[in-house]
C-alpha cells in the first residue's frame, strides 16, 4: 500500500499498479483508450495524461501518461491541473480528425467508450476540416461487421486478438494516418474469441453482426443477469431482449471466471432462441395413439388442456430422464415428480461413469479445483486430452495466459511491473511456462505448448501411467519403452518444478480410466511434493454441458443408467416416461433409442427445439430457453449459479419446472423455481449450500425489485400500439427479485443482479469498474455462486486403471466449437461456421486408401455404414482415425471396431466437401504468432 | 494432393514456389536470427530485389517459409512503404517533396517529369519503365532537389537534368500529354 495525493485529496493504493488503474479503483474518472484492465499498458494513445509532481514545493509538475506511471508512495499528481486537461482535450481531438460523424447510424452509439471519452476530455467542437482519410472495410465472416473509418488507433484490438487470444490474422496493416486494423484479405476472422473484439474496441470499429440483423439501443434492451449454456464453465452473461425476442449477449464481468471475456459459441449462439426450430406449441401426437396418418396426427393444445393431458398420460409409474442442458430447478422438477427410484440421468453411460470419478475427485481434500482466474495463474499445465478450444472455449483462453507466467516471472526479476504489457513481452520473447498437451489431434492451444503428444486415448494412459511412476516410485505400472519413459521423466520434472502445477482434462473422451489416469498423476504429484508443499494440487475436468456436474449430483448415489432406462422403456416396464430437455440419440446408440421407442410407453417430452428424438414424443411440450427462465446451474468446479429469466416466454411456453409440477391446472404459471430450490435444499443436506443462493435472493426481494429495464427504455407504452391502444399491462415476475418493468431500485451495485454494467458517464461496457471493488478485483456485493461440494472425502490411493486395447481400429471423437454443441448449433451465424460430419486420418492411410484430401471414405461398425468426406491432417495420432459426429452420427455405434474403405469420387462431391471445410479451424503447418 | 497445408479458411491465393536464389539467401538471414519471423522484413526485400515487388503469391510464400501468417508478413510488409505491393516499373524514382526540396523548388521539377512521363505520384508509366514515388527527406538537403533512382541520388535536379537522364532512357519526348 501507498499514500498518494492526487488534486490534494489522500487515497492509499496498491503500489504495484500504475497510476490509471488506481484512478480508477479509486472511483476517479480519468479518460484512457489503450489501456484494458486485462491487458496492461502501452502508452499508445496519449488519452490517459495527468500532471505529477516532485514534490510539495513543485508548483508547474510534469505531463505523464499516468497508464505507463508506477506508483510512488508520497507520490502526488493531479488530473484536474489545467495543463493535463488541455493535454487530454487535444489528443483527443486528434484522436477523432477522421472519425465520421456517424453516431446516430453508429451501433456502437449509447454504449460507445469513445463516446464517454469525447465527452469527458470535454471536445464537442470539430475544427480540423481537410479531408478525412478513409478506409475500405472488410467482410469479417458471420460473427463481426467491420467499419474502419471509426477507428482511432488504439491498437486494443490487435493486442486482444493477436497477444491476448492467440490469433494470427487480425493485424495492424500500413503505418501512420494510414494505419489499418483487418486481415490481409477479406475474409471469416478466424480466433474463437472474436467476438470480443465488439467489447475491446473502444468504438464502432467492430460490432455484433448478428445483432445488427435485429438491432436496438443498450438503454432499449431489457436484460438479465444470466448463464451461458454453451459448456460447463459457466461464464456470465448479459442477454438482451427487445419485443419478444433475444437480441444479443454480451460479457457479464465475474471475478473468478471469465472476468472479460466469452467465446464466440457464447456469445453468438444466442440466436437459436429465435430460431425457427422453436417448438412453440404443445404438440400431441394421437397418431402414435389410434394410427391415423402422421399428417393429421398433430393437434394444437392450450398450455391448460396441455397440462391436463400431461396428467392424464402420466399416472401410475413413470420413468423420468433428466438433462444436463436443463436447469436444477427443472432437472429436480422431474426427479420429485417421478421419485428418485424412476429418475434417470439423461448423460450417456460413458459420460455419467466419468462424472461420477469426477465427483470423487471434486471431493479429495489433497485435490483443487481451480476457478478459470485459478488456472491462468498456474505455471505448469499438463493437458489431457481435452480438446478445450472447441470443448469448453473459455479454460483455453485461460490456460494460454496461464503460459505468459514465466515472463511475468522473468519481468518482475527484471524489475518490470507486470502490467507494462509491451515490455514484458519484448524481454520474455518465447519464453513460455510449460503446457503440456496430450492429445489425438494437434489442437489450437499447441502454439504455446511446451509439448504436444499425439496419442489415442490408450497411448495416453499408458504415457500418464508412466508419468505417475516417475513421480511416484510406488505407483505400480507397466514396464514401457525408453521413450515412453524419457517422455515422461521430460513431463514429470516440469510438473515437480513448478509451483502451481495444474492438470486439466475432461470428460469428452467418455473415458473413465482416462479420468482415474489423470488423477493419479495428481495424487503422484501430492506425494512427490509432501514435504516442500501441502498445497493441493490443482486437477479440473471440463464439462460438456452446462449442467452436467448438477445433473450428476442429483442423481448420485442411484445406479440407474441411462441404458437402464432405456430398456426399461423397451420392455414396457412402467405407465409412462417423461424426458427432459434430451435429444436421446446423442447419448445412447440408436439401436437402443430406437427399441425404447418400440417399447410404446407414453412418452412426454419438454423441449425448447425439435430434434431427432422428440419428434417421436406422443406429448411434446414446448419449454421455455434458458433465457426464458429462471435456473441454477452447476459448473465444472460444482459451483451453482443463478440465472434470471430475461424475458417471459410467449404463451403456452412454461419453464420445464413449472410443467413439471403438479399443481391447480386453472392457475398458470405454477411454481417458482425459488420454491423449488428452497424445498429441495431443506430435505436434502447435501444441497444446503443452495440456500445460500437464495438467502440473498430472499433479502433483496423484501425491499423493492430491481428493474430490468434501464431508466431510458423507450416506446414502453407505445411499442403494442399496433395491437390496442391502451398501454400494456407489464408481465408480473413473482418469481424473482426482478421485475420487467423501468421502475424499482437498481440494486446493480450486487454482483448477483448486475444485468448490465452502466454508469453516469460511462455508458459502455467498461462501465464495469464502477462496481469493481477495485480494477480487475471482486465485484461490490453481491453472490458470485456457492460451491456444493466440500472436500470432505478421503485422499483416494490410486485409482487402478483399465488397460484399454491398442489393437482395433476405434476412432477418437473430434469436437468443434461451431456446431459441436446442441443448442447453438441451432443459430444461423453458428451454422455459418458449422461443419458436417467427416472423418480426420493421416498421411499414411490416406495412401493405404488411396484417398486424397476432400474425398470420401465409407466407415462400417457393426450394423452403421457412412460415407464421410475426409480431412487428411498430418497431426494425428499414430495409427489414429478422427470422426465428427455433428450431432448426426451415432457415435455408440462408431465407437466400435471400424471398418474403413476409399468410395470413388464424383468430381461434385469433392467440391462440396471442400465448401464444408472452409471455417474449420485447424491449420497444422501454422506454427503460431510465437513458434520460434 | 496436398496435404500439407490444410488452411483453416479458405484463401484464394496460391503460394508460389520460392526460387532457389530466394530460398538461399533468406536462408543466410535466418542463421542471423534467433527467431524466424525477425527475418520478416529481410526476406521480403529479398523477394523484392528478384521479382521487382511483393505479391500475393510471394506474400504468402515467405509467410510459409518463416512460419508465420500471411496477415502478420502483410502487417510487415505494409508498414514500409519501400516494399511495394503493387506492381512496380522497373525503375522506380523516388522523388523527395520534403522541406528543402520543396524550397528548392521540387514542384516544378515534379510536373517536369510529370509531363514527359505522363505519369502522377504512385502511378506508373505505360510501358511499364518507370514510377514515380515521393518520399520524404533523402538526407541531401544542400543539395536539394534530389531524387534516388536506380538506388542513384540524383542531385541539384532541373527540367535539363530531367530531359538528359529521359533521353538516355530513351523516353520519347513526345510521351506526355501535350
Ligand atoms: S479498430 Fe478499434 S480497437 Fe482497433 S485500433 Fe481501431 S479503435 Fe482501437
Ligand atoms: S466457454 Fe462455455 S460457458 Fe463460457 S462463453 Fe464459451 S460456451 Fe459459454
Ligand atoms: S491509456 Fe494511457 S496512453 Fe493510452
Ligand atoms: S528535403 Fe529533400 S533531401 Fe532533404
Amino acid at each position: 500500500m501507498a499514500k498518494i495525493s492526487i488534486d490534494g485529496i489522500q487515497y492509499e493504493v496498491n503500489a504495484a499498479n500504475n497510476l490509471l488503474q488506481e484512478c480508477l479503483s479509486q472511483g476517479l474518472d480519468l479518460p484512457y483508450f489503450c489501456w484494458h484492465p486485462c491487458m496492461g499498458s502501452v502508452g499508445a494513445c496519449r488519452q490517459c495524461a495527468v500532471k505529477q509532481y516532485r514534490d510539495a514545493d513543485d508548483t508547474k509538475g510534469t505531463l505523464v501518461m499516468a497508464c505507463m506511471t508506477p506508483i510512488t508512495d508520497g507520490g502526488i499528481y493531479s488530473i484536474q491541473d489545467s495543463q493535463a486537461v488541455d493535454f487530454r482535450s487535444h489528443v483527443i481531438e486528434s484522436l477523432m480528425i477522421s472519425h465520421p460523424h456517424d453516431c446516430p447510424v453508429c451501433e456502437e452509439g449509447g454504449e460507445c467508450h469513445l463516446q464517454d471519452m469525447t465527452q469527458m476530455s470535454g471536445h464537442n467542437y470539430r475544427r480540423y476540416d481537410f479531408q478525412k482519410v478513409t478506409h475500405r472495410n472488410q467482410n469479417l465472416g458471420p460473427f463481426l461487421n467491420h467499419e474502419m473509418n471509426r477507428c482511432i488507433a488504439c491498437y486494443r484490438c490487435v493486442r486482444f486478438y493477436g497477444d491476448y487470444a492467440g490469433g494470427s490474422d487480425l493485424v495492424a496493416l500500413a503505418s501512420h494516418h494510414h494505419v489499418y486494423f483487418g486481415r490481409h484479405e477479406e475474409g471469416t476472422l478466424e480466433n474463437e474469441f472474436s467476438g470480443n473484439l465488439v467489447e475491446v474496441c473502444p468504438t464502432g470499429v467492430f460490432t455484433d453482426k448478428t445483432f445488427s440483423a435485429h438491432y436496438s439501443r443498450k438503454w432499449d434492451l431489457q436484460t438479465a443477469p444470466s448463464i451461458c449454456s454453451g459448456c460447463g464453465v459457466g461464464c456470465n452473461t448479459s442477454p438482451g431482449e427487445r419485443y419478444g425476442s433475444l437480441r444479443r449477449i454480451v460479457n457479464r464481468y465475474h471475478h473468478d471466471i471469465n472476468g472479460y471475456f466469452l467465446c464466440d459459441r457464447g456469445r453468438f449462439g444466442y440466436d437459436a432462441n429465435n430460431s425457427p426450430q422453436r417448438v412453440t406449441e404443445p404438440v400431441f401426437a394421437q397418431a402414435r395413439i389410434n394410427g391415423n396418418s402422421e399428417a393429421s396426427a398433430h393437434k394444437s393444445m392450450t398450455a391448460l388442456e396441455a397440462a391436463r393431458q400431461f396428467e392424464a398420460m402420466t399416472g401410475g409409474e413413470v420413468i423420468g430422464i433428466g438433462s444436463p442442458r436443463a436447469s436444477l430447478e427443472s432437472n429436480i422438477a422431474l426427479l420429485q415428480r417421478v421419485g428418485a427410484e424412476n429418475f434417470y440421468p439423461g448423460l450417456s453411460d460413458g459420460e455419467l461413469a466419468c462424472v461420477r470419478e469426477v465427483l470423487l475427485l471434486l471431493r479429495e481434500p489433497g485435490l483443487h479445483c481451480p476457478d478459470i482466474r485459478g488456472l491462468e495463474q498456474c505455471d505448469c499445465v499438463l493437458l489431457v486430452d481435452e480438446d478445450l478450444s472447441n470443448t469448453s472455449a473459455r479454460m483455453a483462453l485461460a490456460l494460454r495466459q496461464a503460459t505468459r507466467n514465466a515472463a511475468t516471472a522473468m519481468a518482475t526479476a527484471a524489475r518490470i511491473p507486470p502490467w507494462q504489457d509491451a515490455a514484458v513481452r519484448e524481454l520474455a520473447q518465447h519464453e513460455r511456462s510449460p503446457l503440456i498437451i496430450l492429445s489425438p489431434q494437434g489442437t489450437r492451444l499447441d502454439d504455446v505448448a511446451s509439448d504436444t503428444f499425439l496419442g489415442t486415448v490408450a497411448q495416453q494412459i499408458r504415457l500418464l501411467n508412466a508419468i505417475s511412476r516417475c513421480l511416484d516410485p510406488h505407483f505400480d505400472a507397466p514396464v514401457e519403452s525408453p521413450e515412453l519413459v524419457a517422455r515422461a521423466e521430460t513431463i514429470a520434472g516440469a510438473l515437480v518444478q513448478a509451483t502451481r502445477p495444474c492438470l486439466v482434462s475432461g470428460i469428452s473422451a467418455q473415458s473413465p480410466a482416462l479420468i482415474q489416469a489423470t488423477a493419479n498423476v495428481a495424487r503422484a504429484l501430492r506425494i512427490r511434493r509432501k514435504g516442500e508443499t501441502e498445497s493441493p494440487v490443482d486437477l479440473c475436468f471440463a464439462m460438456p454441458e452446462a449442467n452436467t456436474l448438477g445433473l450428476a449430483l442429483l442423481a448420485e448415489g442411484s445406479a440407474n443408467t441411462l441404458s437402464a432406462a432405456l430398456s426399461r422403456l423397451a420392455q414396457g416396464k412402467a405407465d409412462a416416461a417423461i424426458v427432459l430437455e434430451n435429444d436421446l440419440f446423442r447419448r445412447a446408440p440408436a439401436a437402443q433409442v430406437n427399441a425404447a421407442l418400440a417399447g410404446q410407453l407414453p412418452l412426454v417430452v419438454l423441449d425448447h427445439l425439435h430434434n431427432a428424438f422428440n419428434a417421436h414424443a406422443r406429448l411434446l411440450l414446448p419449454a421455455a430457453s434458458p433465457a426464458e427462465s429462471n435456473g441454477s446451474w452447476v459448473n465444472y468446479e460444482a459451483r451453482a449459479q443463478s440465472a434470471y429469466r430475461v424475458f417471459a416466454p410467449k404463451e403456452p411456453l412454461r419453464a420445464s419446472y413449472e410443467w413439471l409440477t403438479p399443481a391447480d391446472p386453472v392457475q398458470l404459471p405454477l411454481i417458482g423455481s425459488e420454491e423449488i430450490l428452497a424445498q429441495f435444499a431443506s430435505a436434502h443436506p447435501g444441497f444446503a449450500a443452495l440456500r445460500k443462493l437464495l438467502t440473498q435472493r430472499e433479502g433483496l426481494s423484501a425491499v423493492m425489485k430491481s428493474p430490468r429495464q434501464l431508466p431510458r427504455y423507450s416506446g414502453r407504452t407505445a411499442m403494442q400500439a399496433d395491437k390496442h391502444v391502451h398501454e400494456y399491462r407489464q408481465t408480473l415476475d413473482p418469481q424473482s427479485p426482478l421485475s420487467f418493468s423501468m421502475e424499482g431500485v437498481p440494486l446493480q451495485k450486487d454482483s448477483s443482479l448486475l444485468s448490465v454494467a452502466w454508469a453516469p458517464g460511462w455508458n459502455s461496457n467498461q462501465a464495469i469498474s464502477k462496481f469493481q471493488q477495485e480494477i480487475n478485483g471482486e465485484l461490490q456485493q453481491g453472490c458470485k455462486g456457492v460451491h456444493l461440494l466440500t472436500r470432505d472425502g478421503v485422499d483416494a490411493s490410486y485409482t487402478q486403471t483399465a488397460q484399454l486395447s491398442e489393437k482395433t481400429l476405434s476412432p477418437y471423437f473430434i469436437s468443434h466449437l461451431f456446431g459441436g454443441e446442441e443448442i447453438s448449433a441451432e443459430a444461423a451465424a453458428i451454422q455459418a461456421r458449422a461443419s458436417g460430419p467427416y472423418a480426420c486420418i493421416d498421411d499414411k492411410r490416406a495412401r493405404e486408401l488411396g484417398v486424397n484430401q476432400h474425398g470420401r471414405i465409407a466407415v462400417h461398425a457393426g450394423e452403421l455404414s457412412v460415407t464421410l468426406p475426409v480431412l487428411i491432417r498430418q497431426r494425428i495420432a499414430p495409427g489414429g482415425i478422427g470422426i465428427y459426429c455433428a450431432g448426426e452420427l451415432d457415435r455408440f455405434t462408431l465407437a466400435q471396431e471400424l471398418r474403413v474403405e476409399a468410395v470413388a469420387e464424383e468430381p461434385d462431391m469433392l467440391l462440396r466437401s471442400r465448401e464444408m471445410f472452409r471455417h474449420l479451424l485447424i491449420n497444422d503447418s501454422w506454427q503460431g504468432r510465437n513458434g520460434a | 494432393m496436398n496435404s500439407q497445408i490444410i488452411a483453416s479458411t479458405a484463401s484464394k491465393v496460391v503460394a508460389r514456389a520460392l526460387t532457389e536464389q530466394e530460398r538461399h539467401e533468406i536462408d543466410h538471414e535466418l542463421s542471423l536470427y534467433p527467431d524466424k519471423r525477425a527475418v520478416g522484413l529481410e526476406a521480403l526485400k529479398i523477394v523484392q530485389k528478384h521479382q521487382g515487388w511483393v505479391s500475393d503469391e510471394s506474400l504468402h510464400a515467405v509467410a510459409d517459409y518463416l512460419g508465420m501468417s500471411a496477415h502478420e508478413l502483410d502487417g510487415v510488409a505494409t508498414f514500409f512503404n519501400l516494399i511495394f505491393r503493387q506492381p512496380v516499373g522497373r525503375r522506380v524514382m523516388l522523388f523527395c517533396d520534403s522541406v528543402s526540396c520543396y524550397i528548392m523548388g521540387c514542384e516544378n521539377i515534379k510536373a517536369h517529369i510529370s509531363k514527359r512521363l505522363g505519369i502522377d505520384y504512385g502511378e506508373t508509366t505505360a510501358d511499364g519503365e518507370f514510377t514515380l514515388i515521393p518520399v520524404p527527406c533523402l538526407g541531401d538537403c544542400d543539395k536539394a532537389p534530389v531524387m534516388l533512382l536506380d538506388g542513384e541520388q540524383q542531385r541539384r535536379l532541373t527540367p535539363e537534368k530531367i530531359d538528359a537522364l529521359l533521353d538516355k532512357a530513351g523516353v520519347p519526348s513526345s510521351l506526355g500529354n501535350e
